[in-house]
């Protein structure tokens, strides 16, 4: 009995697992050019939007002491930026195509992304 | 800072600024002590007015980490071997009591779990908020289950043996782990670093016949600025009084100090190793060659390189697959051996799992591999092109410039005086470089040059013009039906002939030579044992060509192509299914450069940003192409070992924890030196023999 309680439970965990991290809905914050990011966990907000086109500033506050998210980088925009602790940096850059520019922590293990309209 | 009153200056300035309340800025230690209000000022308000004074900043918190994590590592490992000492069953008895005793064990267990490890709660705790999930994860998840079955342990709640020892090696064996990735990551970019240390923070400027010094950033174009003998030139510019040698050789690579005087452009951040000189500031600012050079090479750290595609997309999905092949450990054991065994191989899952390697592979080795060419005078654009320099197998160079000094001189004058005087005039109205060299041969005459009317420009084959009613032609022998013989015995030997003529009567030959840069012929030897095929491109005839080509040891070239023709010619290449590297010059040769798979362009004055080259190369010697595609190829041959160690450690050691053949301490071991080592491998870069 016990063994079928341990299994089901365990397919209910792995059905949880992949709910859990997998199955997250993407929320994208309005098309701005200005935006704010907090760093401490992941990225919030994790999707950004832009305009295509026009300059934008992306302001990064990490409050995270981990140390792997201390690197940010938009790799298809050849932007890498290290983020003192609690201290902001800012990112200016222009899009001129519209797409999905990913962006990620220095060991790739935390993602967002930009969205440019 | 390079006096006392630098550090006064910044003390000053600092106390001055509303929200600090001291600041003491010491000379001899480089360090300031700043006191301040975090709600009126931000440290990198602070850092900023430091920077606009014209110096630079550090923050020390990377060391203190890095020290903070050493302590950690002490405090975990000694408890955790005292720990291991009370129970492993063939020392214990040699331990004393209080080691033994539950209780005592439970006490530095828990110090180890929730002080020493606290960090990876708090990061697993700022993750799981956004739904994500980080190496972290694993490792708390992996050792609070041995934790917490140790406590129930030891209150009676499940009968067995602790695994205190166990969580405390783990976090032990991790946080070393850690201390030594980020003592090693540290060194990864350590070129870089040096290149913005180059940066000089004051100038002495002339001004109102006085001599000030100023912060970097307040010099202006124009400035006139004195150097004298060991000192950096501060911006880069061009000497208009005075004779020096400078020393190139952290910016260009270039090993031998270069001589300049009056006219000369000197470059920012290089050393003035001789005499006393002038300049006038040309560029400042994100201008300077040095800002660029930084630019471009953190621009090249910061991108995407396509091998690294499948890594990202795993590591996006990796640490939840990681969780659930856990759990079906779990299940598994429990049915098939039972719980004890279940938990100890899911706990070694947890713990073997690393994702950090997977992420680092990539951009350590880029990393060190762009900051090492930068060192060297090679600039790579970005990842992309790193992997197109390792596929390369044939370069072509171009001639004029490239593989020759680009400075042609006129060498042979068939038919007097009087042909180079008319030549010299129909060319004063051409700016092909054939044609300065005819002007400047002109100008070393006594005969003046004459007015020309009806200015043609044939492209590529010369110019024609009327000069006192008569309409001449100045151009290749390919112009005319019959050329004399004379043409033939200069191409012969390498020279570039232009033939004067009035309609179809020739009145004369000019033959003009340019000259092989002294490295043209090691490099190409260089290329040809790398097993890379080299061509010549150029302008001139066959004859022509296929002398320059035989004295450099070209084995192949395309003869009298127009600069417009030159991408077809690569695109031959390409068709015969070669990889092709064009060398040129980045101005002229732009769009040969866009269509070979990599352009190589030799940078020309003090502008390196040229948007045509995949690499370029900011000294002017040729060994640089052998050297850039070697590092290009070590770089990669890195990446790829270090992708498929990440890749290997994990498809291999993953199934093994799951199946019960590793100990969850053994688990702990691999993962601590799997990341060490991929970041270990990419620092080996920097003894890799390139020479």
């Amino acid at each position: 009995m016990d063994k079928i309680i341990v299994v089901a439970s365990s397919l209910g965990l792995i059905g949880f697992i992949y709910w859990f991290f997998l199955g997250k809905k993407e929320n994208t914050s309005e098309i701005s050019t200005d935006i704010k990011i907090t760093v401490s966990g992941g990225y919030s907000p994790e999707s950004v939007t832009i305009p295509v086109g026009q300059p934008v500033k992306i302001t990064l506050t990490r409050t995270d002491p981990t140390d792997c998210q201390e690197e940010f980088v938009i790799p298809d925009l050849k932007i890498k930026k290290t983020l003192p602790l609690n201290t902001p940096v800012t990112v200016t850059f222009t899009v001129t195509s519209p797409g999905r520019y990913s962006f990620h922590c220095g060991m790739n293990m935390y993602h967002g992304q930009i969205i440019a309209r | 800072m390079h006096c006392a009153s630098c550090a006064a200056t910044i003390s000053k300035v600092l106390r001055r600024t509303p929200g600090v309340s001291s600041a003491n800025v010491n000379y001899a230690t480089e360090k300031a002590q700043i006191k301040f209000d975090s709600a009126q000022i931000t440290l990198e308000k602070i850092s900023q007015i430091i920077s606009s004074l014209g110096y630079s900043t550090t923050s020390q918190d990377k060391d203190r980490q890095i020290n903070i994590l050493f302590m950690k590592f002490v405090i975990s490992a000694v408890f955790a071997a005292l720990a291991l000492w009370g129970s492993l069953p063939a020392i214990s008895s040699t331990a004393p009591a209080l080691l033994q005793s539950l209780p005592f064990q439970l006490v530095l267990a828990t110090l180890v779990q929730f002080w020493v490890a606290w960090d990876f709660y708090r990061s697993t705790w700022n993750s799981l908020k956004h739904r994500a999930a980080n190496m972290d994860t694993l490792i708390v998840l992996g050792t609070t289950v041995a934790y917490i079955y140790s406590v129930a342990v030891t209150f009676g709640q499940i009968s067995g043996m602790p695994y205190f020892d166990t969580s405390m090696t783990i976090i032990a064996l991790i946080i070393l782990g850690k201390w030594l990735e980020a003592r090693a990551k540290g060194k990864t970019s350590e070129a870089i670093k040096k290149l913005i240390q180059l940066q000089p923070k004051t100038a002495r400027v002339l001004r109102d016949g006085q001599e000030i010094d100023l912060p970097i950033s307040e010099v202006q174009v124009g400035d006139h600025i004195r150097l004298r003998p060991g000192e950096k030139v501060p911006v880069d510019g061009k000497v208009v009084s005075g004779e020096t040698s400078i020393d190139e050789s952290m910016v260009t690579g270039e090993s031998i100090p270069v001589y300049k005087h009056t006219g000369d452009l000197v470059i920012g951040g290089t050393l003035n190793t001789s005499g006393a000189i002038i300049l006038s500031a040309a560029k400042v600012g994100s201008a300077t060659m040095l800002a660029q050079i930084i630019k471009l090479v953190e621009q090249a750290q910061a991108s995407r390189a396509p091998i690294q595609k499948l890594a990202d997309v795993i590591s996006s999905y990796f640490v939840p697959a990681v969780l659930m092949i856990a759990v079906a450990t779990f299940a598994g054991w429990y049915i098939t051996t039972g719980y004890l065994p279940a938990m100890l191989n899911a706990i070694a899952v947890l713990i073997i799992a690393c994702p950090c390697a997977l992420g680092l592979a990539t951009p350590t080795a880029l990393v060190v591999g762009t900051g090492l060419a930068a060192q060297k005078g090679i600039l790579i654009k970005d990842a992309e092109n790193l992997e197109i320099a390792y596929k390369v197998s044939h370069v072509v160079f171009d001639k004029t410039g490239t593989l020759t000094e680009g400075k042609p001189v006129v060498t042979d004058i068939v038919g007097g005086a009087k042909i180079l005087q008319i030549a010299a005039s129909l060319d004063a109205n051409s700016e092909h470089p054939l044609a300065s060299a005819i002007v400047a041969a002109g100008a070393k005459t006594a005969l003046k040059a004459l007015p020309v009317t009806g200015f043609k420009n044939l492209a590529g084959k010369g110019v024609e013009g009327t000069i006192s009613k008569i309409k001449y032609t100045l151009g290749t022998p390919s112009l005319f039906s019959s050329v004399p013989a004379d043409v033939a015995k200069l191409e012969k030997q390498g020279k570039t002939v232009v033939v004067l003529a009035i309609g179809k009567k020739i009145l004369g030959v000019i033959a003009i030579a340019d000259t092989l840069r002294p490295t043209a012929t090691n490099a190409i030897s260089q290329l040809t044992r790398q097993k890379i095929g080299t061509s010549l491109i150029t302008g001139d005839n066959p004859t022509t060509a296929a002398a320059i080509a035989k004295t450099a040891g070209i084995s192949r070239f395309f003869a009298q192509v127009r600069p417009q023709d030159k991408a077809a010619a690569i695109r031959q290449l390409q068709s015969e299914g070669h990889v092709v590297a064009m060398v040129g010059d980045g101005i002229n040769d732009a769009p040969a450069l866009s269509a070979a798979n990599i352009g190589i362009a030799m940078a020309t004055g003090t502008d390196v940003a040229i948007e045509a080259a995949g690499i370029t190369l900011v000294n002017k010697d040729l060994h640089s192409i052998p050297l850039a595609l070697r590092l290009s190829r070590s770089t990669l041959r890195t990446i790829k070992t270090n992708l498929f160690w990440a890749f290997i450690y994990n498809v291999v050691l993953i199934p093994a924890a799951a199946f019960g053949v590793l100990s969850p301490i053994l688990a702990a071991g691999a993962m601590a030196f799997s990341s060490v080592s991929v970041v270990g491998n990419s620092l080996l870069l920097k003894r890799a023999r390139l020479s």
